[in-house]
């Protein structure tokens, strides 16, 4: 009965800890970028263009909270649906290593930008938001950095990621599209599959 | 997206759409009919690049940051002016003021805009040209072009454009080659600045030419809304 008690107790903490940890999206953002800037503030192989280092810190600190699934269906467009659950899965397997390549080369030319966060207007409710942040750099206009989160469950993830109004993942539906017109998803899976060997062999 | 005909517009569009007649158009999008040209001129500017990207390299390894934070600084308090004219075209009266204000600080008390002054006290630097007031009074995009030189612009922002060098105080200095070395400087400075998304278009895009493009135009119109465009639903 004792010990059936402290498992009870033991549920219950561990359960407040889970709720406990529904972070808003706009202070999850801002949680992560600290986290990550901290790291590459203090890392000199990272800023020397180590990007192996550099993914690895984006696979751990970053990835946890997107979305890639989604990425991959909004970078796809309408043909997503066409696609079977398998041809998905590898599909967003590629599509989350090349964003993870390119999210993290941008990390490796880091100098001495910092990030403003910009108030976000939150409805109770809402399922879907834009956090707006801004990079500052002295001599050069803010670059403006604004994440899409959707909320899954409890959490928040990331399905999109817009620099200076371009989003990193629509930017690709021309050249998907075009790609799966061409030679069907088949083709598109062996387009990316290709790019990433290509990006891994030209690196350490 | 406002969705209306310009008759002047059509006309350009026209006009160069019979100048490249013997193109061939493979247009996949219908935002980009003479992409047989554009991908051309696309070429051109890449060949071109192969003599600026290395100097710029250089002067971008060369020159210490206060130094590029000053010149960048200089050519951005040279437009300021601009941006102030062109905030009020588009009928935001409180932004020009700031926009004056910054050009008055900075002339003076960051000496002949070396230091950003203004940013500091807390009027923020705006990005407006005659482009984004032409977009703002409902001039849709029309064909987009990959010029020689200046690279990507909608038909409107071609048009944007050239009225902004009609302003540009630096085009008209008399003296040839202080002229000259100060258009020449810009051009690197502004070269320089791109450096680090080189990397990142080169690994990103499976297409540069069609990547740049879509950026372009997705950039464009988040600046015409000053950064709060309407949120296009993304599954259409």
């Amino acid at each position: 009965m004792k010990s059936f008690c402290s498992l009870l107790v033991a549920l219950f903490l561990s359960l407040s800890v889970a709720l406990a940890q529904e972070v808003a999206p706009d202070a999850l953002v801002r949680q992560v970028t600290d986290d990550v800037l901290n790291i590459v503030r203090q890392d000199k192989d990272i800023q020397g263009g180590n990007t192996r280092k550099a993914i690895d810190l984006v696979e751990s600190k970053v990835l946890p909270y997107f979305n890639f699934q989604r990425m991959t269906a909004l970078a796809v467009g309408r043909d997503w649906s066409k696609a079977t659950p398998e041809q998905k899965k590898r599909l967003a397997d590629e599509f989350k290593t090349l964003l993870v390549r390119t999210y993290s080369n941008a990390l490796t030319s880091y100098k001495n930008q910092t990030v403003s966060y910009k108030p976000s207007k939150l409805q109770a409710g809402e399922s879907d938001v834009l956090i707006k942040t801004e990079i500052l750099q002295p001599g050069s206009k803010p670059v403006q950095l604004d994440y899409a989160l959707e909320k899954q469950g409890n959490a928040w993830k990331v399905y999109d990621v817009i620099v200076a109004g371009v989003s990193l993942v629509t930017n690709y539906r021309d050249t998907f599209g075009q790609e799966v017109r061409n030679s069907g998803i088949d083709g598109l899976i062996q387009m990316l599959v290709n790019r990433n060997k290509q990006l891994e062999s030209g690196k350490k | 997206m406002k969705q209306g005909q310009s008759t002047p517009l059509a006309a350009v569009a026209m006009a160069l759409a019979l100048s490249c007649g013997g193109c061939a158009t493979t247009a996949n999008n219908p935002k980009d009919p003479f992409e047989s040209f554009n991908r051309a001129m696309f070429a051109v500017n890449e060949g071109i690049d192969v003599v600026v990207k290395p100097v710029a390299q250089g002067y971008d390894a060369a020159a210490p940051l206060p130094v590029k934070v000053i010149i960048g600084n200089f050519f951005g308090n040279i437009w300021d002016g601009w941006t102030a004219v062109n905030n009020l075209l588009q009928g935001k009266p409180e932004q020009a003021v700031s926009d004056v204000g910054r050009v008055l600080i900075n002339s003076t008390v960051g000496i002949g805009g070396a230091f950003d002054v203004a940013s500091e006290m807390g009027l923020a630097k705006h990005s407006e040209e005659f482009g984004q007031t032409l977009g703002r009074w409902g001039v849709p995009d029309g064909p987009f072009f990959y010029w020689p030189i200046i690279g990507p612009r909608t038909t409107r922002d071609t048009l944007g454009w050239g009225v902004d060098i009609l302003y540009d105080p630096v085009a008209r200095i008399d003296r040839v080659p202080l002229r000259n070395s100060l258009l020449g400087t810009r051009i690197i400075d502004m070269r320089a600045s791109l450096l680090p998304t080189d990397k990142v278009v080169e690994e990103a895009a499976f297409d540069k030419y069609s990547y740049i493009r879509d950026a372009y135009l997705q950039h464009r119109r988040s600046e015409i809304y000053d950064g709060n465009p309407p949120r296009l639903r993304p599954e259409e």
